[in-house]
């Protein structure tokens, strides 16, 4: 037997590997200098997080198959590493100070976050569907453990508990389609199953429907969309706010990453005929995330919701496909990314531990005691209501149009009824803000240098996006183009 | 003949053992027929000429897994009161449940029977696995074609690791 080492193409992975032996390295200062260096280590994440972040950026323009086409180094998915590394850049951040208050300030904690950042960035890059899968785990098992992570809390507990069971078995769905798939196609790479569907029908071969619909289910879970959205309220509220706003934006994102390259690269045909039931989907989860969301009395509840129906949006994306489909999926996740990270800025400034203000009725008054807090939480509901000038509205408009352009007018029109509805709980805080009075004295803020730079470049990425989107769109049109 | 004759019989032995594990009361007699569960999967892969793979599910899972499953669950010291479990008020769950999972059998039950099973056939065919050998292919597989997913699997295990150290630490961090 004649064996051919195939070329180790490093260069491909290099934002892998680096973030990978950080997160291992900042581990082991946890354990050998944990009195004098504990305080440190996010300071070195970010660092960390950074220096991905400019390597990624290297790579941007350039189409490697790299480890016999197990991973793909394009603009699709240089680009959503770099909505990750920001969306967790921004994670840190906010966790510097948090996690010293809720007496979770582990080195494992940062660990964890870049390791799940490290899983989103294989999914967007895996053009294997073993890759994407072995991404999406590390991803959720960082994210189990993260979610429980204050041990001593119940809801915490609850929420990783919760969260593992449900995961474990949306993964049974993913896993199985994926077999289907390999036992129909004889391949698990994305450009084989590709070109064998192109040669064979698909569609009569019901292996192939029964592997598109478990794949569905897989991807539908970790996304939260309606009907597989019912881990998303508890999971959120239990776990740790910080790692709230990391699970409610990057692995979000990274499914989206993989469910838009699955279905547009791979099963193109499937997909297209299958699209009634992503119209569905896309539909019943703006719908059921906006209705339910009006009912919330807790913000993480509300937000939680609030991101089951930006899923909903997300989803017509992909539903749209042709030329504007994944450039508006890619824009919208940015766009996403910081306003939704600003609300939880927002949401963690105001908490204390052990009493994290986390109904909407404690914000009543927060408009005259802390203005300008006050008036960023305002940009980022507005934002994400989708009022211009912010982002949000960009972000929907161009989604809304994609479909309209591909003849998806119904949905559209559901989208924009939607977003009428969305308007109602999102000023509902606005008012509660500017005109309630105070029900008591407002705790101190936990305010820390980082949060702030937080919160500044969430602002800024709100409102400068939305005014001057030009140069990103060019970006994303740029990025959006699958193989 | 023979063959499928086999496949039959265990593949049934399978589903029956997993059926068990699901709905027995007591967790120990689950673990048992995990174990069971994890031998007959192995016979299948003998069945498919996997024998590597089969060896390997029973060293590790029936033997390496379910013996630490079986430690833990002795060490968790159920009493009665737990073994028994809580009558359940799920009222609408559990009737939509069987009839959603009814149909998803069914569903993919048609899928099965409908279709005619010709997957692609790939390079390695018995009679050239038998040529190299079996443990020498997975080898060969491992290291060349997919050492990327191979070598990412150490990581995923590692954040396995972390992970089960902190939940399971005793000591709620001070300080």
């Amino acid at each position: 037997m004649e064996i051919v080492i195939p070329p180790f193409d490093l260069k491909s992975i290099s934002p892998i590997i680096i973030i990978t032996v950080f997160a291992i390295i900042i581990l082991a200062i946890d354990v050998f200098f944990k009195k004098t260096l504990r305080d440190a280590l996010g300071y070195f994440a970010i660092l960390v997080v950074a220096v991905t972040g400019m390597v990624v950026g290297t790579q941007l323009g350039e189409t490697v198959y790299s480890f016999s086409n197990m991973f793909v180094v394009d603009n699709f998915s240089v680009f959503f590493s770099l909505i990750f590394l920001v969306s967790t850049g921004i994670v840190i951040l906010l966790s510097i100070r948090y996690t010293k208050q809720e007496g979770i300030n582990n080195g494992e904690y940062y660990t964890l976050i870049l390791f799940a950042t490290m899983g989103m960035m294989l999914m967007a890059g895996g053009a294997d569907l073993l890759t994407i899968f072995l991404g999406l785990e590390i991803m959720s098992i960082s994210l189990y453990v993260l979610a429980g992570f204050r041990r001593d809390c119940v809801r915490s507990n609850e929420a990783s508990l919760k969260y593992f069971l449900l995961g474990a078995f949306a993964t049974c769905f993913l896993l199985y389609g994926i077999a289907m798939l390999y036992g129909a196609t004889g391949t698990t790479n994305i450009k084989e199953i590709a070109s064998f569907l192109a040669n064979n029908p698909s569609l009569s071969n019901p292996m192939i429907v029964t592997a598109t619909s478990l794949l569905v289910i897989g991807f539908g879970f970790k996304v939260a969309c309606v009907p597989f959205h019912k881990w998303t309220p508890d999971v959120y509220e239990g776990a740790p706010t910080a790692i709230t706003a990391f699970m409610s934006v990057g692995p979000k994102v990274a499914a989206f990453a993989a469910f838009a390259r699955v279905f547009l690269v791979a099963l193109p045909d499937v997909g297209q005929k299958w699209s009634v039931i992503l119209w569905v989907l896309a539909a019943l989860t703006m719908t059921v995330g906006n209705l339910v969301a009006i009912a919330q009395t807790n913000i993480k509840r509300m937000l939680a919701y609030s991101s089951i129906a930006h899923a909903g949006y997300a989803l017509m994306a992909i539903i749209a496909g042709g030329d504007f489909g994944p450039a508006s999926l890619i824009f919208y996740m940015l766009a996403y990314t910081f306003m939704n990270l600003g609300a939880f800025a927002v949401v963690i400034i105001l908490g204390r531990k052990g009493e994290e203000n986390a109904n909407i009725e404690d914000y009543s008054g927060l408009g005259y005691k802390h203005p300008i807090l006050a008036v960023s939480m305002c940009i980022f509901m507005f934002s994400l209501a989708g009022i211009p000038p912010f982002v949000g509205f960009i972000g929907k408009f161009y989604i809304f149009s994609a479909a309209i352009k591909n003849g998806f007018i119904i949905l559209a029109i559901i989208g924009v009824v939607n977003c009428v509805i969305a308007v109602f709980y999102y000023l509902r805080v606005t008012v509660v803000m500017y005109m309630k009075k105070p029900v008591r004295e407002f705790a101190p803020l936990s305010l820390s240098p980082f949060i702030i730079i937080a919160l500044i470049i969430t602002v800024w990425g709100t409102i400068h996006l939305g005014i001057f989107p030009g140069k990103i769109i060019a970006l994303v049109q740029n990025s959006s183009l699958l193989y | 003949m023979l063959e499928s004759l086999l496949f039959l019989i265990m593949g049934s032995i399978t589903i029956a053992c997993a059926l068990c594990v699901v709905f027995q009361k007591n967790p120990i007699y689950s673990a048992i027929f995990l174990i069971q569960t994890m031998v007959s999967l192995a016979v299948l892969y003998v069945l498919l000429h996997a024998q590597f793979i089969a060896a390997i599910q029973v060293m590790i899972y029936a033997g390496a897994i379910m013996v630490l499953f079986i430690f833990v669950i002795m060490l968790l010291n159920l009493s009665k009161a737990d073994e028994e479990g809580e009558r359940d008020n799920l009222f609408f769950q559990k009737p939509s449940a069987i009839i959603l999972g009814f149909i998803l059998v069914v569903m993919i039950g048609t899928v099965t029977l409908k279709t005619v099973f010709q997957g692609v056939k790939g390079e390695y065919t018995p009679e050239t696995i038998s040529q190299i050998g079996n443990t020498q292919l997975v080898g060969k597989m491992l290291f060349t074609k997919y050492v990327f997913p191979f070598e990412i699997a150490s990581i995923l295990l590692f954040a396995a690791i972390i992970g089960a150290i902190i939940l399971a630490k005793k000591r709620i961090i001070e300080d």
